[in-house]
């Protein structure tokens, strides 16, 4: 297992800069996954922890050593591709196998532990199929196999999970998550579905153009994001945000002002969960232009003074129809303020309803 | 409704002979029909004059009891199409798919374009280019080369090593078919597994053999049957630059073929050469179809996309 540390690293091709100005520390055996949407850099960055691809600047450390220039051959990490990779022409069995082959693994001994690889991940039933008869599920089974036969120091996950139909998916999460504490693996995913960051993680990098936008547990990512980028990228249904203009101790929002607690002037972004909003005396005069009954849970669209608002409330029958009055409240620490120009969270400002 | 019929049964044959007609008539003309005329003129003995006088097996028993050269001529062909595929179509236009395709692609792309020049410039010109290169005085490139650089010669590549010469000069024009062909192979790989491969452990040369030839099988077999073929039934090149010399060291089956036939005038005994050349072809493919399991590559798509 290693203890992984990203120095200020950058990978451009060209003109293109993929990456940039990466810190980042993974302790051993820890999940951490980058989330991000496409495009961010976020393969780029795995290629890079994997040795497939050089980092033009930067440092890059397994267990201190630095290991910029070692090939991707000599840094024994597992990783399962996207698209799983696994080589064609090889039955399940060889696939495993594969990564022995170059540790100079007796082949009895090779064959032994990819039976137990495959047992691990519920594929030794298959071991002498061929790729090409698989279904997506089992290939990416395989490629877990394939990954953590020979041990790796380091497992590294791109978007395993994004190939595979809802049900699997989930279970899969499961497995995932289940196969990296047994093996205690320190472990990097990568993935556009932040769902799947914050059910499995113990830490999640949220990436933005290249760039780390913030690092957290998933309640941090959650409760105190760092920007409106991560606040709107985090949680479905998504974030209400609503702009407004800070101005001695109050907020103008919509039609109407709310009570600002900490400091803030000029223009700012205000976001409240849709989890946070509440039916309560007193409130937000609304109106129910929408339900949305979500299994569980139920979405309701509203229109009040501070414009239109998402509500999630628990429960799979709507207490409220469209076209019904009520009110709804929340609770000033579940307002997050941004300023409007830097899209920074103002740490410790909130606001809260005029009584 | 019949009538509906009537006319789209008529269409579909007025398409049959629009579309197939032209490929059939060349077809015939071209292939079918000059097979039939060479086994006719086989069975006769047509000499100079054209004139046919008995239908006799005289030819067949001239090939298999009398021609002494016949002999030869087998083992020269085998030996040129053997080292010329070997060497140069097959496995030095793999190494050049190979190495074309692991450089930049800029240096990949001038490297594949220099190799393909001499099988786009005419032949005869390609010809005279080598009998320049080889002119056994010292005026001659080669020699100029060897005894400016390596301080040997002159050699008289002619004379003194004629299969050598036939091999290098097809074997430069045949390695670029097998070159192209490979390389978009070798593109058409998706790129995740050389990185599986990599991760994996494995190094250039471990890439090549357990990644790059596995998936690369169906072309490589194509091509060796193909030039096979293709060595087997030509000869411009070899009549060219060394008209089957000195003496008969370089005259393959074709070119005996075509030397009896048109040179000495023997028409019905180049006919029943050809014919043989003609059946060897036909048993050559069959068992190397066979040996490649190539009835496998045209059953499903080889490619695999993951
Ligand atoms: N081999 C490459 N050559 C040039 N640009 C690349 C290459 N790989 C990725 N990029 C660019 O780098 C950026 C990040 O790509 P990537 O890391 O694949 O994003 P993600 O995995 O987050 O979707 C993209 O703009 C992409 O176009
Ligand atoms: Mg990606």
């Amino acid at each position: 297992m290693a203890r992984i540390e990203l120095r200020k690293i950058r990978k451009q091709w060209g003109e293109v800069v993929a990456v940039e100005d990466l810190d980042l520390v993974i302790e051993d055996g820890e999940f951490v996954a980058i989330l991000g949407p496409s495009g961010c850099g976020k393969s780029t960055t795995l290629f890079m922890l994997a040795g497939i691809y050089m980092p033009t600047a930067g440092e890059l450390l397994f267990d201190g050593i630095p290991v910029n220039e070692v090939e991707a051959k000599d840094r024994n990490v597992g990783i399962v591709f996207q698209s799983y990779a696994l080589y064609p022409h090889l039955d399940v069995r060889r696939n495993i196998m594969f990564p022995l082959k170059f540790k100079g693994v007796p082949k009895a001994e090779a064959a032994r532990r990819a039976v137990e690889a495959a047992r691990l991940v519920h594929v030794e039933e298959l071991l002498d199929r061929m790729p090409s008869q698989l279904s997506g599920g089992q290939q990416q089974r395989v490629a877990l196999a394939r990954a953590l036969v020979k041990e790796p120091q380091l497992l590294l996950l791109d978007e395993p999970l994004s190939n595979l139909d809802a049900t699997l998916r989930l279970s899969m999460r499961t497995e995932i998550k289940r196969l990296q504490r047994h093996t205690g693996v320190t472990t990097v995913l990568v993935t556009h579905d932040q769902i799947e960051a914050t059910t499995m993680a113990d830490r999640i990098v949220c990436m933005r153009k290249g760039r780390i936008e913030q690092i957290g547990t998933p309640e941090d990512l959650y409760e105190r994001p760092d920007s409106l980028f991560v606040a709107s990228f985090i949680g479905a249904p998504p974030i209400n945000l609503l702009p407004g203009e800070a101005r001695d101790g109050r907020l103008a929002v919509g039609g109407t002002e709310l009570e600002l607690l900490g400091a803030a002037a000029g223009r700012v972004i205000l976001g409240i969960r849709p989890e946070a909003l509440r039916p309560g005396e007193g409130g937000l005069p609304a109106t129910v232009l929408d339900v949305e009954p979500m299994g569980r849970e139920t979405l309701f669209l509203l229109e009040t003074p501070l414009g239109q608002l998402r509500a999630l409330l628990s429960g799979a029958t709507a207490p409220y129809g469209a076209g019904d009055r009520t009110a709804f409240t929340f609770d000033p620490e579940d307002s997050i303020l941004f300023s409007e120009s830097s899209e920074r969270r103002l740490p410790d400002v909130h606001v809260r309803l005029p009584a | 409704m019949a009538g509906y019929g009537a006319t789209s049964r008529q269409r579909q044959r007025i398409n049959a002979v629009l579309f197939l007609g032209p490929a059939c008539v060349l077809l015939f003309f071209f292939f079918i029909a000059p097979v039939i005329v060479d086994i006719f003129v086989a069975f006769t003995d047509m000499g100079r004059t054209l004139r046919i006088t008995e239908l006799t097996t005289a030819n067949f028993e001239r090939m298999f009891t009398r021609d002494r050269r016949l002999a030869q001529t087998l083992v020269v062909t085998f030996m040129y199409v053997l080292a010329t595929l070997a060497v140069f179509n097959v496995t030095f236009g793999l190494l050049l798919a190979l190495v074309t395709t692991a450089v930049p692609e800029r240096v990949g792309g001038f490297f594949r374009s220099v190799w393909l020049l001499p099988r786009m410039s005419p032949s005869v010109i390609y010809a005279l280019l080598w009998a320049w290169a080889i002119d056994p005085n010292e005026r001659g490139l080669l020699n100029q080369i060897l005894i400016n650089t390596v301080g040997i010669g002159p050699i008289d590549l002619m004379n003194d090593h004629p299969l050598l010469l036939i091999v290098v000069a097809n074997g430069f024009i045949g390695a670029s078919m097998g070159m192209i062909i490979f390389t978009s192979a070798i593109r058409a790989i998706p790129e995740h597994l050389f990185h599986a491969a990599r991760v994996d452990g494995a190094g250039g040369l471990a890439i090549v053999r357990h990644i790059t030839l596995p998936a690369i099988r169906w072309p490589l077999s194509f091509i060796t049957v193909y030039q096979t073929l293709s060595l087997l039934v030509s000869f411009e090149y070899i009549w060219l630059i060394t008209d089957g010399g000195p003496f008969y060291d370089t005259t393959v089956y074709a070119l005996y073929v075509y030397k009896r036939a048109f040179e000495s005038g023997q028409y019905a005994y180049g006919a029943a050469l050809a014919l043989m050349l003609v059946l060897l072809g036909i048993g050559l493919a069959l068992l190397m179809w066979r040996f490649f399991d190539m009835k496998r590559l045209l059953q499903t798509p080889r490619i695999e996309v993951h």
